[in-house]
């Protein structure tokens, strides 16, 4: 699922890119923002380890190579200058195939929900004959882990 | 840190001032205390002029449906005299698609009033649609910063899905990898463009958010002679429980009990860049529901608008596998196909309207919309190549980032309660941990406490007490 993906539905495959960008093409630029040693403090070491990039889009300024130096003016007016990353980038995330293991969701609950019904039609003592699992309604469980995780890049756990 | 990072979050409350075009220092009682209340109203628009301000710009008044199908697909498995009767309210009927546009409604409204030129918000979710939409409507400029992709430039399908829609309202996407420092650096933006802060936990966006509870507290008396027995959330920072919980009890339906449902992602750090895509969630999820419950202040204003803990009366967490069955279940037997965050708590929905007795109404508060990247194929598939296993089977052996496990019978579905008193207890460890040290909380800080975190002053004395003896 990267900008310039390996599509694996047909018909969604990206057309060749261009390799160049002249004055007034849509593009997109690449810049790094932060290095490694740059970077906030307490970052799993995973994330402390790379940089910091952006990508911006925007109309470029002046004719540029793949991995040149442009400067784009961006929908906002801005202007930013970094690394030419896509000619005219464009969108390729999709549906992809079908999840098995929810193919046949639709077809066993219509058929369960209709079942129920006809029960209910033959109103043999009502709703107090029909259902499921007594005595089994509730929510499971207690408690458990509290979910982790801090917004700002810390462990934040329930202690 | 870096020099350049320490520099922007020095000039941090400046900053904001200016871009919120308003002074929390005014409502700050002491280091514990502020005025919540006053600084929820300081925009001084009644809830008829929010809904007013909404209605103009296409947003809200959205189509609340009753789900007879899941219901009686719930009572298939209840016990007898059980399961409750459930409705949905179809936020994805908005502009943007979410029942964020009423959130970013009321911000870009002020911001448009206030005279900025344009508007600056960090959000990988819709909010961001919703922001380029209201800005695009306005005729505002609008940057969103957004956390796309990790170092490898990999992101999941369903943040390119806003990063496209995003930049299908016009709005400029400055898109990163994965980081904590995305903050500094739209205060960075912030200061370079003098546009508007549009925070997702301002009083602005909050308030937005009040006119859904008002509506589904109308809607449900309307049609069912009452206003709901229990409202089900989606939880992530705390706005979407906050709003609508005020909402509804401002429209008088005090009795509403508030449930929110995150899904659960306990194990994976939020700042990692080697979990970042064994998420399959990007929003609803325990990483933002659990931290910005305990500690509100952490977000990007000085005072949280959002401060769920006030409003909750019980915490649900579902696996993923659960919320991928329900948004099948939705699509197939109620013929609404729905994006993901709603989902989460239409899980959490099915779980508790089991439990529940028959003339119970559960409204789960939310739909938004899907299509490409954001649908739940999209996301399993993706969750594939990244290596996560996705299998059929019991959703309690699902592990988040290593196992998805789909559930294969309704029975399975089942939410676990969070223990409220661990997270409350949690905020006022937070609260305290906060002030200067030495300092000691007088009774107006109890009472805060204790309005914060919805108990009573002698449950937050009893909590000092027990932490100060840890």
């Amino acid at each position: 699922m990267s900008a310039s993906p390996m599509p694996s539905t047909p018909g969604s495959s990206p057309p060749r890119a261009a390799l160049r960008c002249e004055i007034g093409d849509w593009v997109e630029v690449e810049r790094i923002l932060l290095k490694p040693e740059e970077r906030a403090v307490g970052l799993p070491p995973e994330t402390a380890s790379k940089p910091l990039k952006m990508w911006v889009k925007g109309f470029a300024q002046g004719a540029a190579d793949m991995g040149g130096e442009v400067t784009v003016e961006t929908m906002s007016g801005r202007l930013v200058s970094g690394r030419l990353f896509a000619v005219n980038p464009g969108y390729f995330h999709t549906f992809g195939r079908p999840i098995p293991e929810l193919a046949r969701v639709g077809r066993d609950l219509r058929a369960q929900v209709a079942q129920y019904r006809a029960t209910l039609a033959a109103g043999e003592g009502g709703v107090a004959g029909e259902g499921g699992v007594a005595g089994e309604g509730g929510v499971a469980g207690q408690g458990g882990s509290a979910g982790d995780g801090g917004a700002a890049g810390e462990k934040d756990g329930v202690r | 840190m870096s020099g350049r990072l320490d520099a922007v979050l020095a000039r941090r409350g400046e900053i904001m001032r200016r871009a919120l075009g308003m002074d929390y220092a005014a409502f700050e009682q002491s280091p514990i205390a502020f005025d919540y209340e006053a600084m929820m109203t300081a925009h001084g628009y009644s809830l008829r002029e929010i809904a007013a301000i909404q209605t103009r710009a296409g947003v809200g008044n959205t189509p609340l449906l009753e789900l007879r199908n899941l219901t009686d697909l719930v009572r298939s498995v209840s016990a007898p005299g059980r399961g409750a009767r459930l409705f949905v309210k179809d936020e994805a009927a908005n502009p943007a698609g979410a029942f964020k546009d009423r959130r970013a409604s009321i911000s870009i409204h002020l911001a448009h009033e206030k005279g900025y030129a344009g508007v600056i918000a960090a959000t990988s979710g819709n909010y961001g649609a919703a922001v380029s939409s209201q800005a695009a409507r306005y005729g505002l400029k609008c940057i969103i910063c957004q956390e796309t992709f990790d170092s490898r430039h990999i992101g999941q399908p369903e943040i390119l899905e806003k990063s496209r829609v995003c930049e299908a309202y016009g709005a400029e996407v400055v898109q990163m990898s994965v980081g904590p420092e995305l903050f500094p650096l739209m205060l960075e933006l912030l200061d370079e463009t003098g546009y508007f802060a549009a925070s997702l936990y301002s009083p602005f966006g909050v308030s937005g958010i009040e006119t859904l509870g008002l509506e589904i507290a109308e809607e449900m008396t309307a049609l069912t002679g009452a206003p709901p027995t229990h409202c089900v959330v989606t939880h992530a920072g705390g706005g979407n429980t906050t709003g609508t919980a005020r909402g509804l009890k401002r429209a008088g339906a005090t009795e509403t009990q508030i449930v929110s449902v995150s899904v659960d992602l306990s194990g994976l750090h939020m700042a990692s860049d080697a979990d970042f895509n064994r998420k399959s969630f990007t929003t609803g999820h325990t990483g933002f529901g659990v931290p910005f419950a305990t500690w509100p202040d952490r977000a990007d204003v000085p005072r949280n608008a959002a401060r769920s803990l006030r409003y909750m009366d019980r915490y649900l967490t579902v696996s993923q596998g659960e919320v991928f069955w329900a948004t099948e279940a939705m699509s197939k037997i109620e013929g609404l196909e729905r994006g993901p965050a709603g989902n989460t708590a239409i899980a959490g929905a099915i779980s508790l309207a089991r439990e529940l007795p028959r003339a119970a109404t559960v409204v789960v508060q939310e739909t938004e919309y899907t299509g490409a990247g954001k649908h739940h194929w999209s996301q399993l598939n993706f969750a594939r190549e990244m290596g996560v296993e996705v299998r059929a089977g019991d959703p309690a052996e699902n592990v988040p980032g290593r196992v998805i496990v789909i559930p294969e019978r309704v029975e399975q579905i089942r939410a676990k309660d969070m223990d409220l008193g661990r997270l409350r207890r949690s905020y006022v460890r937070h609260a305290l941990k906060s002030v200067p040290a030495g300092y000691v909380p007088t009774d107006d800080d109890i009472a805060f406490l204790a309005a914060d975190t919805k108990t009573d002053a002698a449950t937050v004395e009893a909590t000092i007490a027990e932490l100060e003896e840890a």
